[in-house]
C-alpha cells in the first residue's frame, strides 16, 4: 500500500506520513554515531567514523566534523555528500549575515535557516521539480553567541530542530541517548567532565572491538584565555591521551 | 535646508532635527518628526529627497521589527547601522537609488551610546558627534571645539544649544523649531 506513495517526496501517505522523510531518517540510523554534550564552558562533539584507515589524511579531510563559521561547528550523521551540500549552503548563510550586520549570526538563526531549506525539500524542492528527495543528513550544531552563550542543537531531514543539553544521532543513538540521560547532571557539567562523558558513551556504543583514535573524530568548542571562541579538532595523538585517561584503551584490550 | 545633529554623551545620545517641511520658497509644515524608532534603543533620523526619506526609513523600520519578531532579539546599534548601510549600498546601484542621508542614534549595549552617520552613497561612520545637511558646515567646528567624552546630559544640551545658536546667527535658512530627543538605556524620549 505504501509503495504507491513512495516515489513522490512532496505528498502525504493515506495515513498522513511522509515516507521519504522517514526513509531518510532510516538511512541516518545506519550512519556513524555522533554525539554532542553541552557544558557550562563549552561543547563537546564526538563521532564514530565509518571510513577508517591510518592512510586517511585527517587534517585535510573530515568525515563527521565541519566548521561553519568562527563560532559554529557541526557534526554530521548520514550521507556525506548531502551533508557537504548543506554545509556549503549554511556557510554562505553565515557569511551573508556577517556582511549585512557585521556581527556573527546567532546560532539558532543559522539552525533555522538550514532547517527551512531542509523543510523546503519535503514540500517543494529547490527548483520546483518533482521527484527531489530530502537530504539524508542529521546535524548536531555546536555554537556560541552573545545572546545565549554556548548552545547545542539537533536537526533532522524533516527540518525539525531542537536545543539539547546532550544528544546523539546516527547508529545506536537511542542507546547512547539513554546513557547520556542517566549520566548527565541537571545542574550542568564542565568541559573536562563532558569530554570524559563523551568518550565513555561513545565507547559503549561503538561497534569496533578496539576503541582507537583512528575510528573517531573528537572536538570541542570553547573560549580561549582571551575570550575568543575556538573550535579544536583533536589530533589522533590527543585522542589517545584522552582515551588513556579514561582507561578506555586498556579496558578494550582486556576484553580481547 | 534640513538639519540633523547628533551628540554622543556619557551614556546617551542627544539628537536634534529641524521640524520644517519646505518646498522651494514655501514652508509647508512645522512640527515634522524626521525620525523613526527602529526598536527600543535605536533611532533613525533622516534627511534628503522627500518621499525617498520616509519610504526608506519605514522600510528599515519594518525590516528591523520583522527581525525582532522572527528572532526574539533586539538588533544592536552597530548591527542596525550595518544593515542600513548595506541597504543603501544595494540601492545605490539599482534603477532608483534612495537619495537619503541619515543618522542612527542608539544605546543598545547596556546604555553605551553609539552614533552613526550615513549618506546616500552608502558611506557609514561611527562618530562621537555628527551632523547632516547644511548645518554640518557650521556646527561641526563648534562641536570640535567643545565636545568631550563623557558629557552629561546637561552639558550635551548646552553644547547642542551652542550649535543651534550658531545656525541662528550664521545660517541663512530660518529654522525656528527643533525636535530634540535622547536615546539611552531606557529608550527614546523627547526633551525640551
Amino acid at each position: 500500500m505504501a509503495r504507491r506513495y513512495d516515489s513522490r517526496t512532496t505528498i502525504f501517505s493515506p495515513e498522513g506520513r511522509l515516507y521519504q522523510v522517514e526513509y531518510a531518517m532510516e538511512a541516518i540510523s545506519h550512519a556513524g554515531t555522533a554525539l554532542g554534550i553541552l557544558a557550562t564552558d563549552g561543547i563537546v562533539l564526538a563521532a564514530e567514523k565509518k571510513v577508517t584507515s591510518k592512510l586517511l589524511e585527517q587534517i585535510v579531510s573530515s568525515e563527521k566534523l565541519y566548521v561553519i563559521s568562527d563560532h559554529i561547528a557541526v557534526a554530521v550523521a548520514g550521507l556525506t555528500a548531502d551533508a557537504n551540500s548543506l554545509i556549503n549552503h549554511v556557510r554562505q548563510q553565515a557569511q551573508r549575515y556577517l556582511i549585512t550586520y557585521k556581527e556573527e549570526i546567532p546560532v539558532e538563526q543559522l539552525v533555522q535557516g538550514l532547517c527551512d531549506m531542509k523543510q523546503g525539500y519535503t514540500q517543494y524542492g529547490e527548483s520546483r521539480f518533482i521527484g527531489l528527495r530530502p537530504f539524508g543528513v542529521s546535524f548536531l550544531y555546536a555554537g556560541h553567541d552573545e545572546h545565549y552563550g554556548f548552545q547545542l542543537y539537533q536537526s533532522d531531514p524533516s527540518g525539525n530542530y531542537s536545543g539539547w543539553k546532550a544528544t546523539c544521532i546516527g547508529a545506536n543513538s537511542s542507546n547512547a541517548q539513554s546513557i547520556l540521560k542517566q549520566e548527565y547532571k541537571e545542574e550542568g557539567i564542565d568541559l573536562e567532565s563532558a569530554k570524559r562523558m563523551a568518550l565513555r558513551v561513545l565507547s559503549k556504543t561503538m561497534d569496533a572491538t578496539t576503541l582507537g583514535s583512528d575510528k573517531m573524530e573528537f572536538a570541542t568548542l570553547s573560549k580561549n584565555v582571551k575570550g575568543k571562541v575556538v573550535f579544536k579538532v583533536f589530533k589522533p595523538e590527543e585522542i589517545e591521551v584522552l582515551l588513556e585517561g579514561e582507561n578506555l584503551l586498556q579496558a578494550k584490550e582486556e576484553e580481547k | 535646508m534640513q538639519v540633523l545633529i547628533g551628540i554622543a554623551g556619557k551614556d546617551f545620545v542627544l539628537t536634534a532635527a529641524d521640524t520644517t517641511t519646505a518646498r522651494s520658497i514655501v514652508v509647508m509644515k512645522h512640527g515634522e518628526d524626521k525620525s523613526r524608532l527602529l526598536n527600543k534603543h535605536n533611532l533613525l533620523l533622516y534627511t534628503g529627497e522627500p518621499g525617498d526619506t520616509v519610504q526608506f526609513a519605514e522600510y528599515i523600520q519594518c525590516n528591523i521589527k520583522l527581525y525582532e519578531i522572527r528572532n526574539g532579539l533586539e538588533l544592536g546599534t552597530s548591527a542596525c547601522a550595518s544593515f542600513v548601510r548595506k541597504q543603501m549600498a544595494e540601492s545605490l546601484r539599482s534603477r532608483g537609488p534612495y537619495n537619503v542621508n541619515y543618522l542612527i542614534a542608539g544605546a543598545s549595549k547596556k546604555g553605551e551610546p553609539e552614533l552613526y552617520w550615513g549618506d546616500y552613497l552608502a558611506a557609514s561612520q561611527k562618530m562621537p558627534f555628527a551632523a547632516q545637511g547644511y548645518a554640518a558646515y557650521f556646527v561641526m567646528s563648534t562641536m570640535d571645539r567643545y565636545w568631550r567624552p563623557d558629557l552629561s546630559l546637561e552639558e550635551a544640551r548646552v553644547l547642542l544649544q551652542k550649535c543651534l545658536d550658531e545656525l541662528k546667527t550664521r545660517f541663512i535658512g530660518n529654522l525656528p523649531e527643533f525636535l530634540i530627543k535622547v536615546v539611552d538605556k531606557d529608550g527614546v524620549r523627547i526633551i525640551a
